[in-house]
């Protein structure tokens, strides 16, 4: 049992890691240009805006499971096969990066806007206000957005196990639910717990280290 | 030298500015006063550039503050360094930092010895070298309006614009903000326009002052010009108590906002071998002089005397009702 445990745990690991790390350096992008192109950003156009808002909610509205199978020709394509724990880090990050696309805008967004036009008053240009102003001011809510993607994908890995991509969940709902085993189903619920808790806590910490 | 020449400014169908020509000197101390929505903080977008306005002109030093030369407006920028009412500090950086930043935008290197004396100079001129490494949420409001000004002060600015910069202090805490940039205009030779809707203000420290309403210029003068002896708007804009005078005889007001400290009063009621009560008085303190108004009630027979006589003083005087 602690084999299989201890190997599904490194599937999950593997699995929440890159794909949080791959949506948040993809989804870094539209939050920058949501922000830019918002009513109140620095270049507001409403029409960029509105698109790319529209295909971020239509994105985060697939059931996870639906997006998986829509979009396995794309995991064939990057990764070569669509089953394993490699392969359900693309629809992972699929569905991680309107998500965190969202929530870094928001983040940004939340920038005083008083400290926006006090940068502007010293002849700041634009990309300088972006970095300078809105990134380091938002940081840390930035990361607090990073806190809970890891815990919603951590969820969302659950749900790939099932096609293949191994990890707690899948062992929860194999041996777990499948196989009647209550053990099973409680050590893998536990180490769930364990590891939300974890990272919510290490959030925490760096959160009060950062603002 | 800032000019503006009849500056037009709305947004949309709103017209905020409605034909405003100004004239700062350099050097000097110049107010600008109105509620709130009379357009005082979009004035002082216009001359830095923050706002773009849609006709008139408005000038720097001779250059024309316009949106449509970018470049040419961001070197205007670095000459005029602005405080804002909520401070807009970045909350989280330091105070050497905040100060420092600026710089940054112009890429000027902040660790040479050159830039960091500059910074530790600007702290310590605004009293906060043992602040130095303090985020601005263990600072009090006062503190912060002192890190903002030194922040505005680093690119060597020769404005420094003030947007209602002490309308969120207490009393006490504006009074030594307004000496500070007092100090800071004397010592620096910067020129200070502040917009306020505060009378202590304009009275601490502007030495000449516009009064604006809905968009317009209603008056312009020295402080106590305008308001020792204020026309009706400003009058209703100073909101002061309708003050309660004698029914009978006549009252003569007289205002008193010059230096001359000829006893005016008991020289005229020696020479006019006359007696009068004094009804109603107010002396105020204008950047350090004291100048103001007395209301006497004299008899309907004594009146043309009492008039002559103070025509003849040059002393400014209203009969009230």
């Amino acid at each position: 049992m602690a084999d299989i445990i201890l190997k599904a745990a490194g599937q999950t690991l593997t699995m929440v890691f890159w794909s949080t790390l791959f949506s948040v350096l993809l989804g870094f992008i539209p939050a920058i240009i949501l922000t830019l192109t918002a009513p109140d950003g620095l270049r507001p156009n409403r029409i960029v805006y509105e698109v790319l808002s529209f295909l971020v909610n239509t994105f985060r509205s697939f059931p996870f499971v639906i997006l998986m199978v829509i979009i396995i020709p794309l995991t064939r394509a990057i990764v070569g096969t669509t089953i394993g724990t490699q392969a359900a880090i693309v629809p992972l990050t699929a569905c991680a990066i309107p998500f965190i696309a969202r929530v870094f805008e928001n983040a940004l967004r939340e920038t005083n806007p008083g400290v926006i036009e006090a940068a502007r008053s010293f002849g700041a240009s634009d990309w300088q206000i972006l970095f300078r102003v809105y990134f380091k001011e938002s940081i840390p809510r930035m990361l607090n957005g990073i806190i809970l993607l890891t815990i919603n994908i951590l969820g969302y890995s659950a749900m790939a196990g099932t096609l293949g991509g191994g990890g707690i969940g899948d062992i929860a709902i194999r041996y777990g639910y499948q196989k009647y085993s209550t053990e099973y189903l409680v050590v893998c619920s536990l180490i769930l717990i364990g590891f939300v808790q974890l990272v919510q806590s290490f959030g925490n910490w760096v959160y009060k280290k950062l603002s | 030298m800032i000019v503006l020449k009849n500056v037009c400014k709305n947004f949309d169908d709103l017209e905020v500015l409605k034909g405003v020509s100004i004239e700062i000197q350099d050097h000097e101390v110049y107010g600008i006063i109105g509620q709130s929505g009379a357009g005082k903080s979009t004035l002082l977008r216009c001359i830095n550039g923050l706002e773009s306005y849609q006709s008139g002109e408005i000038t720097v030093d001779g250059v024309l503050v316009s949106q449509k030369d970018k470049k040419q407006l961001r070197q205007l920028q670095k000459t005029m360094g602005m405080i804002f009412q909520n401070f807009n500090l970045l909350e989280r950086l330091d105070v050497y930092d905040n100060v420092a930043l600026p710089m940054k935008f112009w890429g000027i290197n902040t660790k040479t010895e050159e830039a960091v004396n500059k910074i530790n100079s600007l702290i310590r001129l605004v009293g906060l070298e043992d602040k130095k490494h303090s985020k601005p949420a263990e600072l009090s409001g006062g503190q912060k309006q002192r890190v903002a000004i030194a922040r505005a002060l680093v690119l060597e600015p020769k404005v420094l614009l003030c947007d209602e910069a002490t309308s969120a202090l207490d009393p006490a805490i504006t009074r030594e903000i307004l000496s500070l940039l007092q100090q800071i205009n004397e010592e620096l030779g910067i020129t200070i326009l502040v917009v306020t809707h505060q009378m202590e203000v304009v009275k601490q420290i502007c030495q000449r002052v516009s009064f604006l309403k809905d968009g317009r210029v209603l008056a312009e003068g020295k402080p106590e010009d305008l308001f020792i002896h204020p026309i009706k708007e400003v009058k209703a804009f100073l909101q002061e108590e309708s003050t309660l005078l004698p029914a009978t005889g006549v009252n003569i007001q007289m205002f008193f906002t010059d230096k001359s400290s000829d006893p005016v009063v008991t020289m005229m009621a020696r020479e006019l071998d006359m007696n009068f009560s004094i009804v109603w008085g107010k002396l105020e303190d204008f950047r350090s002089n004291v100048f103001g108004s007395l209301v006497i009630n004299v008899d309907e027979s004594v009146r043309d005397r009492v008039t002559a006589y103070l025509d003849k003083e040059g002393v400014s005087w209203e009969v009230l009702n």
